[in-house]
């Protein structure tokens, strides 16, 4: 039974958004397996709860992450969106939000903090230097794209970015949040290899703790 | 013009240094430059000022051992001398001669290579590394025997015993990706260590193979509160070079553009400074205003962060014809709202307990440190590039250089709230008479320097910012570097802290207001 629908946003009509077939694929994707009334619906309420206060945690390097606080402040009001619960720890943390340059002794950090947040988690690719490495493509420092290290849901382009800009790849995610399959799927254990590596990491510490 | 240089060789250049800063009191190092002149050989470039005198004097030292070359250090001259050595042995391993530091200062520890060598191919040998970087609780200092040979010895930095902590480098009131390793005794600050590098983009490295006018892209994103002056220092720098003269009203945009950055700069700076001492409702106060600076900016060159607007030879666009009633708004609104942002926070007795007294920095240690801008005037030297060495219009605008000697917290966050007021006056001063004529001079298509070492200084929003440019004659340019305002900062964070209260090291911090990519580079 198909019970996933369009997800609705507030103030944009979903025919605005640029790109709905994307969207339109993993809803597909989501419906071919089949469908339980009452687990969708709960995962609907749980959805609509979820979308609305996302929790980002703010990593910026640089540049963007000074609009990042722009977006923060009065004239563009992350709060009415539900973002304005910027977390420093990514053990609080529903969605990284990476924004600037990420580079190669960078990258490590970045990793881990990922693999800090609790599932599930999400990450926003913010400004040039995270989808490709932007104006600094030719640097020998310099990482081509932080999809080379986490898995990116959203990327949002600029050099900066302009605050509607973040908005618009924000509301992209929440549209992506409200057609999951929270229940079952999604806040399962995700077989991620990077996880499982850490998870193996951190097993070894224990053991070799546990022996000394 | 290009700049003198007086070479000297290796062996006679430490008694040299010793004679220039005691008989010329040269006592600030601007610069210390690492070269690669090739089949010359491995060098330095050092320029030197008096504090006192601002006599200046540059120097450069070479040897042509590539494979392992060797040059006697300066930093028991110079305390700044340290941290710039150790960027040049990252950069092109030179090997600095009693240096009890020698670490990389960027790369990670197990880098393979320099990749500002000419001869060096970095992404051959360093493939993304996902493993934890190495941090070495030792140091390496090289020295010569008695009969000329290269032997090392060790330093300890931090000893087994040390209770160390890390911050950052994602923390929040790092401002960005700084490490600090803080060696504490209970909550008493004892060392500070930083680790550089989070946000290393190699930029001049990537400007040795960019044609003039693509580099200008670069200069915007070191700084990026400093965006404008940053840019403006570029193009007057290679207008030196190319002997283009621009016209007045070019001058009066870019003089009001830099003063108009400056203000948004220390109107970010109040925010950081409060938000790290939890006050978080004074951080709308000023963004309100930075937001009709914003608005100014995007309407006229379309940026609100990253403006991209100084070009060689003029700016990008011409002014719109409404900048001057926007930009006397803007004057007119930040003047009546100042007294709310000291009435919020500055006035406020926590706020005060935090800021007065602590993190002193004496005014010998900040020359020698080269701790230049606001954090260093709050010590007493006069160090205001605007009036060291006038540029654009400074020499012709009325104003003060904003001076207090007691070098604490409190005095560096006052000289920045002053400057703003400051900065307005210049502001008004010539908001009313942009003269007409042309925004951009007739230049050729293609830009190619003549054959020399061009530098040229700006006063940006946290100190001199330089830019120093070699030349072969070609489109690109041979050799780049920029003198970082914050890479001083930094390294004068472990003699603000030490001995204070693990909580302070946060508000000295942000008193300094380092932004890291300028660091970094
Ligand atoms: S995308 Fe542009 S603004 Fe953003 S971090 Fe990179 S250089 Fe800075």
């Amino acid at each position: 039974m198909a019970l996933i629908r369009k997800p609705k946003i507030k103030s944009i009509p979903y025919e605005d958004f640029k790109d709905n077939e994307s969207l339109e694929q993993l809803i597909d994707q989501l419906n071919e397996k089949g469908t339980n009334v009452i687990v969708t619906t709960a995962d609907q309420l749980i959805n609509w709860g979820r979308s609305n206060s996302v929790w980002p945690m703010n990593f910026g390097t640089s540049c963007c992450a000074i609009e990042l606080m722009a977006m923060g402040a009065a004239r563009f009001d992350m709060a009415r969106f539900g973002f304005e619960v910027t977390r420093t720890s990514p053990r609080q943390a529903d969605l990284i939000l990476v924004c600037g340059t990420i580079t190669n002794k960078m990258a490590p950090v970045l990793r881990r903090l990922y693999d800090q947040m609790a599932d599930p988690k999400y990450v926003i690719a913010i400004g040039g230097c995270t989808i490709s490495g932007g104006p600094f493509t030719k640097s020998y420092h310099v990482v081509k794209g932080v999809d080379q290290i986490l898995p990116v849901d959203v990327y949002v382009p600029g050099c900066p970015p302009r605050p509607e800009a973040f908005y618009y790849g924000m509301m992209q995610l929440q549209r992506k949040m409200k057609i999951e399959n929270y229940l079952g799927t999604v806040n399962a254990k995700q077989k991620d290899e990077h996880k499982q590596e850490a998870q193996a990491l951190q097993q070894k510490i224990l053991n070799e703790e546990q022996e000394a | 013009m290009t700049l003198e240089i007086t070479t000297i060789a290796p062996a006679e250049l430490h008694a040299e240094m010793l004679r220039l800063k005691e008989e010329r009191k040269m006592d600030y190092l601007r610069n210390l430059i690492g070269m690669d002149w090739g089949e010359e050989g491995l060098g330095v470039i050092y320029m030197l000022e008096s504090s006192e005198t601002g006599e200046t004097a540059n120097l450069k030292t070479l040897t042509a051992d590539r494979e392992n070359p060797c040059i006697p250090t300066v930093s028991d001259i110079w305390d700044i001398a340290n941290i710039y050595e150790r960027e040049v042995f990252d950069y092109f391993g030179i090997k600095f001669l009693n240096n009890p530091d020698m670490r990389r200062l960027f790369l990670r520890e197990d880098w393979v290579g320099y990749p500002l060598r000419k001869d060096d191919k970095p992404e051959q040998e360093n493939p993304l590394r996902m493993d934890d970087e190495p941090l070495a609780d030792t140091t390496t200092e090289y020295f010569l025997r008695e009969d000329g040979t290269l032997a090392s010895r060790q330093h300890t930095i931090f000893a087994p015993e040390d209770y160390v902590v890390n911050v950052g480098p994602q923390h929040p009131s790092t401002h960005g990706v700084l490490h600090m390793r803080v060696k504490l005794d209970g909550e008493t600050v004892r060392k500070i260590e930083p680790v550089l590098g989070y946000i290393h983009r190699g930029i001049e490295k990537i400007s040795e193979s960019l044609t003039y006018p693509q580099m200008l892209a670069m200069t915007d994103r070191l700084d990026y509160l400093s965006a404008m002056q940053n840019r403006h220092a570029m193009c007057m720098c290679i207008e030196k070079a190319m002997e283009l003269e621009v016209t007045p009203r070019i001058q009066y945009i870019r003089t009001i553009m830099d003063e108009l950055q400056r203000i948004a700069s220390h109107l970010i700076y109040y925010a950081c400074m409060t938000m790290d001492t939890g006050a978080l409702t004074a951080f709308f106060y000023t963004f309100r205003e930075r937001e009709m600076l914003c608005k100014i900016f995007e309407d006229n060159f379309g940026g609100r962060l990253i403006m991209n607007y100084n070009t060689i030879g003029g700016v990008q666009y011409d002014i719109l014809p409404d900048f001057a009633r926007q930009v006397k708004e803007f004057c007119q609104a930040l003047r009546k709202r100042f007294h709310e942002y000291q009435d919020i926070y500055t006035t406020n007795i926590i706020a005060q307990q935090r800021m007065i007294g602590v993190g002193t920095l004496s005014l010998d240690e900040v020359i020698s440190r080269g701790v230049t801008g606001p954090s260093g005037r709050a010590s007493g030297w006069h160090n205001d590039v605007r009036k060291r060495h006038p540029y654009a219009l400074y020499d012709q605008v009325e104003f003060n250089e904003i001076i207090r000697t007691e070098g604490d917290t409190n005095a560096r966050h006052w000289n920045r709230m002053d400057e703003i007021l400051e900065s307005l006056h210049i502001v008004e001063q010539l908001i009313d008479n942009i003269p007409e004529g042309e925004y951009q001079v007739k230049r050729k298509p293609i830009i190619k320097l003549p054959e020399g070492d061009f530098y040229q200084a700006v006063e940006s929003s946290r100190g001199e910012f330089g830019v120093f440019i070699e030349s072969k004659g070609d489109k690109s340019p041979y050799r780049v570097h920029f003198r970082s305002n914050g890479l001083p900062l930094v390294g004068a964070m472990d003699a603000a802290c030490r001995d204070q209260k693990f909580a302070d090291l946060i508000a000295i911090g942000a008193s300094m207001d380092f932004v890291i990519p300028d660091i970094d580079r």
